[in-house]
């Protein structure tokens, strides 16, 4: 019965209408690519294309992306690892023990959003010269940069977690019962913030997957560079391994986010008013 | 009667493990936010085994001592001491404390047997020790058969019982309740309030409680301290508190009483043409006292007015006006009925009043 219906929702047909518009948003571009590398030179349709990617006579062509690859994934690691260690546990301290300093600091991890990676860059060279004296050229380097990029999204997942849990009553309760406070962050909060911190990854891998101007003006070859420069020589490798990275950017994102779910948490408290 | 009938069942890990209980001291403890001094020099000596009630409105300091005392915050002058030894520089987590807070403190993502063992788990107990113990805990709150629990399938009552466990469960040497009955509903008030006393007699364990709730101190407190703007203004026992307040303070707090205007000469008040004796030395001259309502009875020389006459199952508590305007409370029995309008005549017993000055 449509009376059952709040006020406000859409109508079944649009909903089905919006929903119907925005899977072709998103399928028509991925649905094209995948059409294109079965296209064969005369019209027909074709696996050689396919096929190719794996002819060991091409290997030398290919590595690029190999290389990328796993750059990306030592950088991702690296980026979350800063996100973890280092934002998560800061942003905590500042929550607990100063929170006068919350505002700045908010306004501080929301400010590479308005800053396009672009202008970023042009601030990021010099450091990057001295970063390179100091730890070296390794590309995990490039994960300081990353860990700025992905500040803003990262900080507005935790925050919503820490706004949701009394954090400051369960850290005074686990230390009245005798932990110290890196065991109030590491057997309590943590385990609190799980969905935040989870969260705050998934975006983190997102971002630094698909980020390719920073790597590219700082002369660094990660997934994005690679696929470009081998699709400068070769467009159907480009767009098939294009397709291989959105499909395992969605996989990967799947496994972390079941992991991140995979103790059954209780259901999360939306009131501290008593139940009698 | 049920209560000893019940306590003799019960023997546990928790029970055996009882302790002579320990000395805390509060001296000259002085604490600032800012420009805001919040604690005046509090002084409190606090003996073994002794459940001391810190009382008082909101705002009065008395969370903020009890937060002194527990390390979580750090005092700008004076010493706290637990067992003797100065602990302002012992981080709250080696002051071997249990606290249970006003705000739901479990953890969310342990059920209540892990909530429970969490303090053992820090102190490294080993698993099968602790696993006794958590049983006898949990136990000794009625909770036996809630351990596989969340904290989100508990009413709030079943919650602060499971903090009271875990607080236990340590043996600390020290409990610190920090308004933990406020958050819940009447019945469940009363009846927690009564447990936590049996248990902390059961265990002789050192008890601080802060309430702002008058009814809840005097029911289950050794002594009460009343605070008031950061200072002590009393410390007593409940009857002390009651019968012979120290202040106008204590009167209006502890208690229910009618504050009537007053003539203080040599000693004693004029009330309404009565001749009562003052509690403490105070200036002849216009003053106000404390009348309690148990106090005023039906027959004497004082003609008022019912204003209205409340029923209370027990006895009758009826509002009179008097024939200077003033309001005056009477408790009495239910068998005597007096009616809405009705002039009576009343009179108030000769025992001693607390009197505030005036202007």
């Amino acid at each position: 019965m449509s009376a059952a219906r709040p006020a406000f929702a859409p109508s079944p047909a649009a909903r089905t209408l919006i929903g119907v518009v925005l899977v072709a948003f998103f399928a028509i571009p991925i649905v094209s690519m995948l059409l294109y590398t079965l296209r064969d030179v005369d019209g027909g349709t074709t696996l050689a294309n396919w096929a190719a990617l794996a002819d060991p006579a091409n290997a030398g062509r290919y590595r690029p992306i190999w290389t990328g690859l796993g750059n990306s994934l030592v950088l991702a690691l690296v980026t979350v690892a800063i996100v973890l260690v280092l934002l998560a546990p800061t942003m905590v301290l500042v929550h607990l023990r100063f929170p006068k300093l919350r505002r700045p600091f908010e306004f501080l991890a929301l400010l590479p959003i308005t800053i396009p990676a672009i202008v970023l860059v042009v601030g990021l060279a010099p450091v990057y010269l001295v970063i390179g004296r100091t730890f070296g050229t390794g590309i995990w380097t490039l994960a300081f940069a990353y860990g700025v990029t992905v500040l803003p999204f990262a900080y507005r997942a935790i925050q919503a977690s820490i706004d949701a849990v009394d954090l400051a009553t369960l850290a005074e309760a686990a230390r009245s019962l005798g932990a110290s406070w890196f065991q109030v962050l590491w057997r309590v909060l943590a385990p609190n913030l799980r969905p935040g911190l989870v969260a705050a990854s998934l975006i983190s891998v997102a971002v630094v997957l698909g980020e390719y101007t920073i790597a590219s003006l700082l002369g660094r070859q990660n997934l994005q560079t690679a696929l470009v420069v081998v699709g400068k020589q070769d467009p159907y490798a480009s767009v098939i391994l294009s397709l291989c990275s959105l499909a395992f950017a969605f996989l990967l994102l799947v496994v972390i986010g079941r992991a991140g779910a995979r103790r059954s948490r209780p259901a999360p408290r939306t009131s501290r008013k008593a139940r009698p | 009667m049920t209560d000893s009938a019940l306590i003799a069942t019960v023997d546990n890990a928790v029970l055996a493990a009882r302790g002579a209980g320990t000395p805390v001291a509060f001296e000259g403890v002085v604490k600032e936010y800012g420009a805001t001094r919040v604690l005046h020099g509090v002084d409190l000596a606090i003996e073994p085994g002794e459940f001391v009630s810190l009382l008082g409105p909101s705002g009065c300091g008395k969370t903020t001592a009890l937060r002194v005392l527990a390390g979580l915050e750090r005092a700008d002058g004076g010493v706290v001491r637990i067992g003797g030894a100065d602990v302002s520089a012992v981080p709250t987590n080696r002051r071997d404390l249990g606290m249970v807070f006003q705000a739901y403190s479990l953890f969310p993502h342990l059920d209540v047997a892990a909530n429970t063992a969490f303090g053992l788990r820090m102190r490294k107990v080993p698993k099968a020790d602790a696993a006794a113990r958590v049983a006898g805990a949990l136990e000794l709150v009625g909770l036996g058969h809630l351990a596989g629990r969340f904290p989100h399938e508990l009413s709030g009552g079943q919650q602060q019982r499971v903090a009271l466990a875990r607080a236990l469960v340590t043996e600390p040497r020290v409990l610190l309740l920090d308004e933990p009955l406020s958050a819940l509903d009447a019945k469940v008030r009363v009846s927690l309030r009564d447990e936590i006393r049996r248990i902390q007699l059961r265990l002789g364990i050192t008890t601080v409680f802060v309430t702002h709730d008058q009814e809840e101190a005097l029911a289950v407190s050794d002594r009460i301290a009343v605070m008031n703007a950061g200072r002590i203004d009393q410390i007593g026992t409940p009857e002390e508190l009651y019968l012979r307040p120290a202040t106008a303070h204590v009167a209006e707090f502890v208690g229910l009483s009618s504050i009537v205007p007053a003539t203080i000469a040599g000693g004693r008040a004029e009330v309404l043409g009565m001749s009562l004796p003052a509690i403490g030395d105070h200036p002849d001259g216009p003053a106000e006292v404390f009348v309690r309502p148990e106090n005023v009875r039906l027959g004497g020389p004082i003609i008022a007015v019912v204003q209205e006459s409340t029923f209370l199952g027990s006895l009758r508590r009826t509002l009179l006006r008097t024939e200077g305007g003033g309001l005056l409370r009477m408790q009495h029995p239910v068998g005597e009925r007096v009616e809405f309008g009705e002039r009576v005549g009343v009179s108030i017993d000769d025992v001693p009043v607390a009197v505030r000055g005036v202007g």
